[in-house]
């Protein structure tokens, strides 16, 4: 693993930097383009919701961020590196809409696994394990098995282990999907404290468009056959979020921008028409 | 709870035993000595279709004779206790058998990682490994002693009890190799996702990952191997003629069955005791892998 050096570019700075990304997928039905020719840039801190019908490539541009698939054509840089060294230097945590715990591992020990699988001594990884399951709220189930905790609880315990190893760049795939409103709506508060906290960058793929705008500085939408970015939308509101903002007009005009960026025209407001 | 869980398990355990001795007995009073025979043609022997067993003395001695017959000595004064006997030689068995039970527990493994390592090795392999099951034991045991013999005359040190230890192990690793090869392939594909995101090698994600994943498969795969390494024992000392085990004495005993129709049936209850020991023994395993037989409760 040795370091590669940034090429001497601006985009060395940015968190990740995708240019002309193509995915194409052979099926026996004929070749399905997942993405085409996509450009994207995160800088670094920057929270950027992808989101999108299904079949638009939202998941498929996560994973091409995150090496576990590989672009047919164009190229990605995470921190300048090419996606594969970023992955081996463990420059990205990443979470699932599955926690995918380990389930005979304690919440502390399904955190540690990524500190452990590279070699961090015992006392150090307890010490942040402990640090992650405080800023996720968990003190009191750290001993705790999987099946011990609530899906809300099990999600917590994979954004701490995707945090493990200080990441400057979180990928999450639907994280919040299959939970219920009232956890998602928590877990989407806490989300913006612990970006904030990390000062990392978020790559986040979602269904929901109040969720996107909640959450994020720019919502890129997408659109699908072939995959490709079709307007973004940048959110003003700065910082964390609290409850009082899903209340406020600022959110519901930015709502309204998002959807009709997705359905490509105005939509008339119902008490407008 | 669990204590309570316990005892009815116990309770329950005795419940079954006692009804057999009582449905023993009661057929033995009630059901005629020739058993209960259909279609039979007066005067003519053999004929008709026996739905039952025989009741008589000789094939079904009284419950009492038979416990009496494993305190007396095996064949008249001087001799060993049946008893004695039967527990030496479920001992050995239970060696031969779990001797075969780590060979086949090995074999499994490896044959387990080479297929999910390599699609192409599945395809190649487990049809094999599915045919071999179909050759019967009593074929090719002659064939195993009579390699063992060579061996021997080689000068190659092959006791007897490994071939039997050998033939048990192959009846046994197919349920192995089966249900090591279910768990390794068990696990989830964003787990499998989670540890190339760590940069995880292969023996990284086997270890923390596939080998843990694959005890609750792996577990009920191990007890019937172990069922099946002991009969595989017991018939392989029969086949190749091997003394001392407790498929030697079934053979030995059954030889006096005429003059004395109780002694045949400690053995027999040997076999029961090895197959109990065997089970509880696995369970032994299992409880010290309960860690592992943990779900994650769907989210």
């Amino acid at each position: 693993m040795t370091p590669t050096v940034p090429p001497a570019t601006e985009l060395a700075t940015a968190a990740v930097a995708v240019s002309g990304a193509t995915k194409v997928f052979s099926t026996r039905a004929g070749d399905v383009h997942a993405l085409s020719a996509v450009d994207l840039t995160v800088a670094a801190g920057e929270f950027v919701s992808l989101i999108g019908p299904s079949g638009c490539g939202k998941s498929t541009l996560l994973r091409l961020i995150a090496d576990l698939d590989t672009p047919t054509a164009g190229s990605l840089a995470v921190f300048g590196k090419p996606a594969r060294q970023a992955r081996l230097d463990q420059d990205y945590g990443i979470a699932f809409q599955q926690a995918g715990l380990l389930p005979w591992r304690t919440v502390t020990a399904n955190i540690t696994l990524p500190l452990e699988l590279h070699g961090m001594s015992a006392p150090d990884r307890q010490q942040r394990a402990a640090e992650l399951i405080a800023m996720v709220g968990l003190d009191e189930f750290a001993g705790a098995f999987p099946d011990q905790l609530s899906g809300g609880m099990q999600q917590r315990v994979a954004i701490a282990r995707s945090l493990a190893a200080g990441p400057r760049l979180l990928l999450m795939d639907e994280p919040f999907g299959a939970l219920d409103e009232m956890t998602r709506e928590r877990m989407q508060t806490e989300l913006t404290r612990i970006a904030a906290e990390t000062g990392a960058a978020v790559v986040f793929v979602t269904h929901s468009i109040p969720e996107a705008v909640y959450l994020s500085d720019r919502v890129v939408v997408m659109s699908a056959r072939p995959g490709r970015i079709t307007e973004i939308v940048d959110i003003p509101f700065k910082g964390v979020r609290d409850e009082a903002l899903r209340e406020s007009p600022a959110f519901f005009e930015r709502v309204t921008a998002v959807r009709e960026a997705l359905h490509g025209a105005p939509i008339d407001r119902a008490n407008e028409r | 709870m669990r204590g309570t869980a316990t005892r009815n398990a116990i309770l329950w355990g005795v419940v079954g035993i006692l009804l057999i001795v009582v449905v023993w007995e009661l057929y033995k009073t009630f059901a005629p000595d020739d058993g209960i025979v259909l279609f039979a043609v007066e005067g003519e022997r053999r004929s008709g279709i026996r739905v039952s067993p025989r009741a008589s003395d000789r094939a079904m001695p009284h419950l009492f004779d038979i416990v009496q017959a494993l305190f007396q000595p095996v064949s008249g004064q001087g001799t060993p206790i049946l008893i004695n006997l039967v527990a030496l030689g479920v001992l050995r068995t239970l060696g031969y058998a779990a001797v075969g039970w780590i060979i086949a527990l090995i074999v499994a493994l490896v044959l387990a990682l080479v297929m999910q390592r390599w699609r192409l090795a599945e395809w190649g392999v487990l049809p094999w490994v599915v045919v071999s099951q179909t050759v019967p034991l009593i074929a090719f045991a002659p064939i195993l002693a009579t390699i063992g013999f060579q061996l021997n005359e080689q000068g190659i040190a092959w006791p007897q009890w490994l071939t039997v230890s050998v033939i048990a192990s192959y009846l046994a690793f197919f349920p192995m190799t089966v249900g090591a090869l279910r768990g390794l392939t068990s696990v989830d594909r964003t787990q499998l996702e989670l540890m190339h995101s760590y940069a995880a090698g292969y023996w990284a994600t086997l270890i923390k990952l596939r080998l843990p994943a694959a005890v609750p498969h792996l577990l009920p795969a191990l007890r019937l191997g172990a069922t099946t390494a002991i009969i595989g024992a017991i018939v392989a000392e029969v086949s190749i003629g091997v003394g001392g085990g407790i498929g030697g004495l079934l053979i030995g005993t059954a030889g006096q069955g005429t003059s004395d129709p109780a002694k045949p049936w400690g053995p027999v209850l040997g076999a029961v005791a090895l197959g109990f020991i065997a089970v509880g023994i696995v369970a032994l395993i299992s409880l010290l892998l309960s860690r592992f037989r943990r779900q994650e409760a769907t989210a």
